[in-house]
């Protein structure tokens, strides 16, 4: 069946069953490919998109559930916290493999988002659920203070 | 034609020759060949008329950082201003981009920067010379009088951007490479480089194998043998036809693959299908008996000798005290971050295959000749990898290969996207060694080490490969004992001997290879040793290391960094190890706290002396990196078997390190002036005894059965 999402502002019609997750809506069905498939479960959050502004897993979420939500992809960040966020991150050369940072800096827009100013422990417990294989934590977490930084400048 | 296919038919059509143009032999015309309006001085490096580099990387970007580096090399001795130049993935072409410490097109051991040092800056120094050719030309005056930085060729009140002499290099000039003094870099050892895929990775425009949908793709998944050597004997199809959005069921050489308009179709298709298995050749032990096997070898036999030096056991009968231990370390799944997964489209005779490709040649090959069109009609684009610790390279080319042959079986002539699921991955073998690894120790009277004897248990990784001649001694292989058979420690009296064992599960070099366990027993052991001879673990080591200068200096650099002596907080406990491996040498002192008897890591202070160190952020990432990856390991993960099936699936139950486990880490590199040497694998081996052995200093126990969640360890 067909089914209308609001992804970035613009309407899109993809015709899937109703059970089928966000995430392949996205990537296979719409070929918007900066949200990843890590591992399917919600354990890794590679596939974090916004819906309504809250980081959600879209392996998680349904696509039939989603009719009318704001749904935001890395594709479709334009605010002034992802543009501190996304500039810190490039600035300290964050990545390394790259794959799961799609998710951690929709995380991280998330959690700046909702505190402005971190510490490390609201970073680690908020950001707990983004796995990076190639351990770049020390990095992120140093990422987000210098967002943070730049969100009061 | 756009000049990206041009640039490319161009590079496939060299030949050896025009690879060993670039180090100054000779490459008359070799850019006058047609190439879209691009200035191509060799296959390393273009200039467009714009004034954009592109360096073509002959090494894939796992994240190790390679692309910055190999640009790095070319553009230090091009002197291109560093925002003008970006980064292009080679085609295979193993005559042009061979590995020179492999022999292959690929990437592994650490080897990237080491094997092209040499090679990308003499890239970068041919192009600057034909293009001061073409400005000295231009303007009548000496070349030798002419200056370049940044893109700017200068001379007096004449200058002109690299862009502008695109086109002007005069027809026969040949390159005269000129390699700078290494005090003129400007580029190679500058604290902070920018990445070249940081933005592109920050953005989600970053192109990895599973981004890669070419028109008309089908998404395909793989039901496999669930114990490893199955053979498929029947399977039912028509529930998984059922599911909206499959479109074919086909057996496969290496399984039943499941065809769906969407990967999620595909996969729920699958878990539809009903596969009937025999096991007759299968692994269908549980993890108890494997290992008792393992410890029954042990007991039994002496072993193959991998090492015999002196007289080990009349040292540790004559030792003043000795110690004993014996070390677990159980199979491991790399589990990259990206599923593995690679698209393959075969058509009018040719072979096209999408992945994130770490080892050319061999997929190349495996790719041409599972198609039937051979190599020389088999082309792959290497896009981003998504992580790899070495599970994208082995000899099988084993995913590319399930993707080519559920091409084959579709036979249509579509582009097959063969996706892995993490549970796949998870259970899909070619697991780090599970190792057991006995040590006796001695020390004299006067606490010196007198004797060492090493007894272990694995699987080769290299026999039955094509590098089993080469790398397997007296049926040693060499990558089951090193860390200990080549350790640069001096010990008078040492003998190291393996049991090699079997099992149909396959192996693979996991994140530093044999290094991965052996690092692990030799820095515990070493601290037990210590400890028996009533001496400080630094000191101790120091007089080990008297003749390893490079080893000596960055275990006292890491000592002194990290206040070793000093005093810490209640509770809180020190550990140091240092462990050589790819010709770099690593220390590292690791803190933890204890707190209501559960461990927290809390720093790691590294010292690392890898030769010239290229790019200084890189290999601090590359260390930082290191060490998460293997102390997550270390604390909790393990692939165990119950009849021969894999019990963990997925993150849940093959936990990762997460961001509240990571340590601070600050590492600090020796300004050394040797070649480069590796650093992507030698941060990880120290890591797990720094932390074991200051586990010990907080708490008094020793941690010999990893992961350390199996030991009795628990964390915060």
């Amino acid at each position: 069946m067909a089914i209308t999402l609001k992804i970035n502002g613009e309407e899109k019609s993809v015709e899937a069953p109703p059970d089928m997750p966000l995430l392949w809506a996205i990537r296979d069905m719409l070929g918007m490919t900066g949200t990843k498939f890590g591992c399917g479960v919600a354990s890794c959050g590679a596939c974090t998109v916004h819906v309504d502004g809250e980081p959600t897993r879209s392996c998680q979420a349904q696509v039939g559930d989603l009719e009318g939500a704001e749904i935001t992809t890395i594709e479709g960040l334009n605010s002034d916290v992802a543009a501190a966020v996304q500039s810190a991150w490039a600035d300290l050369d964050v990545v390394q493999c790259g794959y799961c940072q799609s998710g951690q800096i929709m995380s991280a827009v998330g959690l700046l988002s909702e505190n402005a100013k971190p510490t490390d422990e609201d970073i680690d417990s908020y950001m707990w659920g983004n796995v990076c294989r190639c351990a770049t934590y020390t990095r992120i977490r140093a990422a987000i203070h210098e967002a943070s930084k730049r969100m009061e400048a | 034609m756009n000049i990206k296919t041009t640039r490319r038919a161009f590079l496939q059509g060299a030949t050896a020759a025009s690879a060993a143009m670039v180090v100054g032999l000779n490459a008359k015309g070799a850019w006058a060949a047609g190439h879209g309006g691009d200035f191509v001085p060799n296959p390393f490096v273009r200039i467009a008329p714009d004034g954009s580099v592109t360096v073509v990387l002959k090494h894939f970007e796992m994240g190790q950082g390679t692309s910055t580096g190999l640009a790095t090399l070319l553009a230090e001795e091009l002197d291109a201003k560093w925002e003008d130049v970006g980064i292009e993935f080679a085609p295979a072409d193993t005559a042009i981009y061979m590995n020179t410490l492999m022999g292959v097109q690929g990437s592994g051991g650490s080897t990237a920067i080491a094997n092209s040092y040499m090679q990308y800056r003499e890239a970068g120094a041919a192009a600057k010379s034909l293009l001061v050719q073409a400005a000295a030309s231009e303007w009548g005056v000496d070349a030798s009088e002419i200056e370049v930085q940044d893109g700017m060729v200068s001379h007096g009140s004449n200058s002109a951007s690299f862009g502008d002499l695109v086109g002007m290099v005069p027809e026969g000039a040949t390159p005269n490479p000129q390699l700078k003094d290494p005090s003129a870099f400007t580029k190679i050892g500058a604290d902070k480089l920018a990445r070249k895929d940081s933005k592109a990775k920050t953005d989600g425009t970053a192109i990895f194998a599973m981004d890669v949908m070419p028109e008309g793709v089908v998404f395909a998944v793989l039901k496999r043998s669930p114990k490893f050597g199955g053979t498929l004997t029947s399977f039912d199809a028509s529930a998984a036809m059922e599911v909206e959005g499959v479109v074919d069921v086909k057996q496969t050489p290496m399984g039943v693959a499941v065809y769906a308009t969407n990967t999620w179709a595909a996969l729920k298709g699958r878990e539809a299908l009903t596969t009937e298995w025999d096991f007759s050749n299968a692994e269908t032990r549980s993890q108890d008996e494997m290992e008792a096997e393992y410890a029954a070898a042990m007991d039994e036999a002496e072993g193959l000798p991998a090492r015999a030096e002196g007289d080990t056991a009349g040292a540790l009968e004559g030792a003043a005290k000795t110690i004993e231990a014996e070390f677990h370390f159980p199979f491991l799944a790399h589990a990259p971050m990206e599923p593995l997964n690679s698209v393959v489209q075969i058509k009018d005779g040719k072979a096209q295959c999408w992945d994130g490709c770490q080892f050319h040649t061999v997929t190349q090959g495996a790719v041409g000749a599972v198609s039937g069109v051979g190599p020389e009609n088999t082309s792959i684009e290497t896009v981003y990898a998504g992580g790899s610790f070495g599970r994208r390279a082995n000899f099988s080319s084993d995913y590319e290969v399930e993707a080519t042959m559920a091409a084959m079986a579709l036979g249509d002539g579509r582009p097959v996207k063969l996706v892995w699921s993490r549970e796949d991955d998870v259970r899909g073998g070619y697991y780090r060694p599970m190792t057991k690894h006995r040590v006796r120790a001695g020390v004299d009277a006067d606490g010196k080490l007198v004797g060492w004897h090493s007894i272990m248990a694995n699987k080769s990784i290299f026999k039955t490969t094509p590098m089993d001649e080469a790398v397997v001694v007296d049926g040693v292989d060499i990558f089951s004992v090193e860390g200990v058979a080549d350790t640069e420690y001096a010990i008078p009296n040492m003998s190291v001997t393996l049991h090699d064992m079997e099992t149909a599960v396959p192996m693979l070099w996991w994140r530093s290879v044999g290094h991965s366990h052996s690092g692990y027993a030799m820095e515990v052991a070493m601290d037990m040793a210590a400890e028996a001879a009533g001496r400080d673990p630094v000191e101790f080591r120091q007089d080990l290391l008297a003749g390893a200068p490079r080893s000596l200096a960055v275990l006292n650099l890491a000592a002194e960094k990290a206040g070793w002596g000093g005093d810490l907080p209640d509770g809180w406990g020190r550990g140091v190890a240092v462990h050589k491996s790819f010709n770099t040498h690593m220390a590292q002192v690791a803190e933890v706290s204890v707190t209501d008897g559960k461990v927290k890591l809390e720093r790691i202070v590294a010292a690392v002396d890898c030769g010239v160190p290229v790019n200084p952020d890189v290999i601090r990432a590359q260390v930082e990196g290191a060490i998460g990856y293997g102390l997550g390991h270390v604390m909790r993960q393990k692939i165990t078997f119950t009849d021969g099936e894999v019990d963990q699936s997925n993150f849940p139950d093959y936990e990762p390190l997460r961001i509240s486990d990571m340590p601070k880490v600050e590492v600090h590199i020796v300004r050394s002036s040797e070649a480069p040497t590796g650093i992507g694998e030698p941060g990880l081996p120290p890591a797990g005894p720094a932390v074991a052995n200051a586990i010990y200093a907080a708490m008094g126990k020793r941690v010999m059965h990893l992961p350390m969640v199996d030991d009795g360890v628990e964390f915060s």
